[in-house]
């Protein structure tokens, strides 16, 4: 009995203390994220222009989602968003993991050469678009000049090219990028238990079929993480959009992240840019499910 | 024989990986050389890494523009320590409860903090500007502070650190009569220095970084960050190339020194969130 008694005070104390410690998250969480999240489901069934205040809130139903569905501006920028994702995750994984396997184990100089590729990752990407903006300049820029140096006679015509532009934006995330994923496997690559190499090397594999048979099960985790993360990031592309192109030329460079941001606080269409938001919430929900079901064979 | 052959492989790898190391570095040092020279030679191909004319003025006419650079700095410096302060307090509290606190609800909870991590900025980004616009506080620091201070990433990352810190430590600590406020302020958070280090890192740089939020909220450019006020500056000056990269390297130059610096916690704290996660 007494035990018992002393038990449930336990339990109260403890339930107790943790609502203390977990009162200003929680605080924080509800009001910038749970209600927003409310807030901006409800604004997308209406059409309100942000200037005109509360009276001015039309209710519309479905509309906006149907807008959207015939928006040739949304359709685009869901094309590029998707094309650019395809372009630039998959590739920096697949890099990241090499670039990684090799520095791990087989070259001088890791330290200095791990912090020079990931240096791109932390520098500020609205300077750095700038940069990559000039060195891109179609007739006289850097890289252009090069180019015909070594005998392109037409190179590409980059950010002033439709047809370019959003190939460029994908050079560059995958420059900036490649650094975040190589760190992330090297730390991934340093939980393989080195028996299964010595295992594997016993019955005959050389590098290259442990690579494949050892070390790329043995990062599994790890290649889950970056690409689940890959994608999410990918599909939220903004800055380099904002900073360099505006989503020009033409729509070729014009995504999702950036259209919500014109029609929201360029044109206060509130209520379809929320809409819009939420399009773009379910996609990342449905892509990082399916990752989820295919991915995760481990249970936490 | 075979020794030499490994020595022959891992120098042939050294040397592509070095290549692969100076293909990221390149832009920076384009952009450092190209901020010394006159405007007339920025193009000159073959390019002068080494610029053949010094042009010392363009740091100094950067920074006498209307473009007050030494006020971004102190502002960015301003927004980005507070956010880190305010992050780093709010998510060791919620970190303690979550890792060790046994609560009701406590894994439905995380699970539901967890899910929203996949919330892209775009949805609550948006009522929050409404909201602070109706308060009339949109146009200022403490917007931009307070949207970036709830971010789950903290609270989950160092939960992971501290559900590896043991429980004897804190079941001798309740033996002795300790309750939950002692034992995390004497023995879980100063073991969770490191972890704690590298958050506070990770969203120094971050938030240093940010430009998305900076563009929504704010409007008055005494209250720019280092991100707007270098837009505002390309938009205005892009064409004089020169001292537009001088530009840019004053405003990368501080997070590459901070990172030179604490480059242990934030490599760590990439792994750390990236692997055990």
């Amino acid at each position: 009995m007494k035990s018992r008694l002393g038990h449930d005070r336990l339990l109260r104390g403890e339930n107790i203390a943790g609502f203390f410690f977990l009162l200003p998250g929680l605080l924080g969480f509800l009001t910038f994220v749970l209600f927003p999240l409310v807030f901006s489901f409800l604004l997308g069934f209406t059409q309100w222009s942000f200037i005109s205040g509360f009276d001015e809130i039309k209710f519309l139903g479905l509309s906006n989602f149907w807008l959207l569905f015939k928006d040739f501006e949304f359709q685009q920028a869901l094309q590029n968003t998707v094309l650019y994702t395809i372009g630039t995750v998959p590739v920096t994984i697949v890099l990241g993991f090499l670039i990684a396997v090799v520095l791990h184990r087989y070259v001088y100089a890791k330290n200095a050469l791990k912090i020079a590729i990931f240096m791109p990752y932390i520098s500020s990407l609205v300077a750095i678009s700038v940069v990559w903006k000039i060195l891109l300049f179609p007739s006289y820029g850097p890289v252009n000049e090069f180019l015909s140096w070594i005998g392109i006679a037409h190179p590409p015509g980059w950010f002033g090219d439709a047809k370019w532009a959003l190939p460029a934006l994908a050079i560059q995330t995958i420059w900036l990028q490649l650094g975040y994923n190589v760190i992330v496997y090297m730390a991934g690559l340093a939980t393989v238990n080195l028996d299964l190499y010595d295992a594997a090397s016993i019955d005959g594999a050389g590098a290259v079929r442990q690579l494949i048979h050892v070390t790329l099960p043995g990062v599994a985790a790890t290649t889950f993480f970056l690409s689940i993360m890959g994608f999410i990031g990918s599909f939220k592309v903004f800055d380099q959009i904002s900073v360099i192109t505006q989503g020009g030329p033409g729509y070729s460079t014009m995504v999702i992240a950036y259209y919500i941001y014109q029609q929201a606080f360029q044109f206060y269409h509130m209520g379809y840019a929320s809409a819009m938001a939420w399009i773009l919430f379910l996609i990342i929900f449905i892509m990082t499910a399916i990752q989820w079901r295919f991915g995760n064979s481990e249970t936490p | 024989m075979q020794r030499l052959r490994i020595h022959g492989w891992k120098i042939f790898l050294t040397l592509v990986m070095v290549a692969v190391a100076v293909t990221m570095v390149v832009p920076f040092l384009w952009m450092i050389s190209t901020s010394f020279k006159f405007e007339k030679n920025v193009f000159s191909f073959p390019i002068h890494w080494i610029p053949v004319q010094w042009n010392w003025k363009n740091y100094y006419n950067a920074t006498h523009t209307q473009f007050d650079f030494a006020l971004y700095y102190f502002n960015t410096i301003k927004v980005a320590i507070l956010t880190t302060v305010a992050q780093v307090s709010v998510s060791t509290l919620s970190a303690y409860a979550f890792a060790k606190i046994r609560f009701k609800f406590r894994n439905a909870l995380f699970f539901l903090y967890l899910s929203t991590l996949m919330i892209p900025s775009q949805i609550t980004v948006v009522p929050a500007f409404m909201i602070f616009s109706w308060l009339k506080v949109a146009d200022s620091h403490f917007s931009i502070i307070v949207v970036s201070s709830f971010s789950v990433y903290g609270t989950f990352l160092i939960r992971q650190f501290m559900l590896s810190v043991p429980n004897e430590l804190s079941e001798s600590a309740r033996i002795d009569g300790a309750g939950h406020r002692l034992i995390f302020a004497r023995i879980v958070l100063p073991i969770s220095i490191p972890a704690v280090a590298t958050l506070a890192m990770l969203k120094f740089i971050w938030t240093w970084n940010d430009y998305q939020n900076p563009l929504i909220f704010l409007s008055s450019p005494r209250l720019f960050t280092l991100q707007l006020g270098m837009r505002s500056f390309a938009s205005e000056f892009g064409e004089q190339f020169a001292m537009t990269m001088a530009a840019a390297v004053l405003a990368i130059l501080p997070l590459f020194v901070v990172f030179f610096f604490g480059q242990r916690y934030v490599i760590e704290g990439i792994s750390l969130g990236a692997v055990k996660g």
